[in-house]
């Protein structure tokens, strides 16, 4: 879909870069990727980063960059047009588990529509449209790093270590101590899971349907401030 | 201005460090004011030549956390502000799928929509 939007509006002066924050590296990120065929650079964040330096805690998250390098609006969910999958019915056959996965994904809020016309007007209008921001409220509107959040990514890059060295079991310590002090992270959270592998149900007891619940529905992507 | 690298979550094997691995690891060096990035220095002195970073934590109110059974230290992001300092994009040098580097300023001169998304 990044693909898509690329062909609308790089000819009038928009650039996509996409950043795959896969600790997985491009093995994990390569298919999808490959499958989207784009003409984009298509960037591989091994290390989650982005989450620090920007301030992501979900996917798709969008940054606005404009001409002179400045942040014009800061990590917000992002979607172009409604991922396929919300738009699913459950099958008949589909266990309960998955039929409620269903529907709750359909459910969330992608406001697609909202960001998509925000996007292309600032694409025409530059620094004159009014989804443009401040600097002062690009920062505010940034994410807060109290001291427990600057101790979850701590965590979080502990637990990244200890994977790579191959120490599984301290690696799910960590990582569920980064979700801890940072509840509201998904990113964290989903590529703690990912990493798990099959080990995910015995390590982390949960999965997305529960988590999702028990946050709150609405929270998961949170409404876009246009 | 050129933005100076911003520094990221960085693992440790101890809590001195010598100096160009401290640089190395989090973009921070050291000068005659303390340990400084860009224009910001933390008055942190040296220890037998080599950096404290437990000294250094404290002074920029970042989180340490120890693994005990690997002895590895991980620092974390400077605390009480927003992950954004200012609008300035911090410098970001990351691979392509294909291994090569590349960084994001430069596309300077052009709008940019950076899209963070996982396989996950």
């Amino acid at each position: 879909m990044w693909q898509e939007l690329r062909a609308e509006l790089r000819p009038r002066g928009l650039e996509i870069v996409t950043i795959a924050l896969d600790s997985g590296g491009a093995v994990a990120a390569r298919p999808w990727i490959a499958a989207a065929k784009p003409e984009h650079p298509s960037l591989i964040d091994e290390r989650h980063i982005c989450d620090e330096l920007l301030g992501v805690v979900n996917v798709p998250s969008g940054v606005w960059i404009d001409e002179t390098g400045t942040i014009v609006r800061p990590p917000e969910p992002a979607w172009p047009r409604r991922p396929v999958l919300a738009d699913r019915e459950p099958r008949p056959d589909d266990p309960p588990l998955r039929a409620e996965s269903i529907r709750v994904a359909s459910a969330l809020r992608y406001d697609a529509a909202r960001y998509l016309d925000a996007l292309r007007d600032w694409v025409a209008f530059g620094a004159a449209s009014r989804f443009a921001l401040s600097a002062d409220e690009v920062v505010r509107r940034s994410r807060p790093i109290p001291p427990e959040v600057s101790r979850a990514a701590a965590s979080f890059a502990l637990g990244l270590e200890l994977h790579g060295r191959a120490e599984r079991e301290r690696a799910a310590s960590w990582f569920k101590e980064a979700m801890r002090l940072q509840p509201d992270n998904w990113t964290y959270r989903r590529q703690a899971w990912a990493l798990a592998g099959a080990d995910r149900e015995r390590l982390y007891a949960t999965d997305w349907l529960t988590e999702v619940k028990r946050l709150g529905i609405e929270n998961y992507y949170p409404p876009l401030e246009l | 201005m050129s933005t100076p690298f911003a520094m990221t979550t960085a693992i440790f094997g101890s809590l001195f460090t010598e100096p160009a691995m401290f640089e190395r690891l989090t973009g921070w060096s050291v000068k005659p004011e303390g340990l400084c990035s860009g224009e910001r220095c933390v008055p942190v002195a040296l220890r037998d030549g080599h950096v404290d970073v437990r000294a250094f934590a404290d002074q920029s109110a970042r989180a340490l956390v120890h693994d005990a059974e690997s002895g590895l230290w991980a620092l974390g992001p400077e605390s009480g502000g927003h992950a954004l300092a200012s609008a300035n994009l911090p410098e970001l040098e990351l691979p392509t799928v294909d291994g090569k580097p590349f960084r994001v300023s430069s596309l300077r001169g052009t709008k940019v929509l950076l899209v963070a998304w996982a396989s996950w």
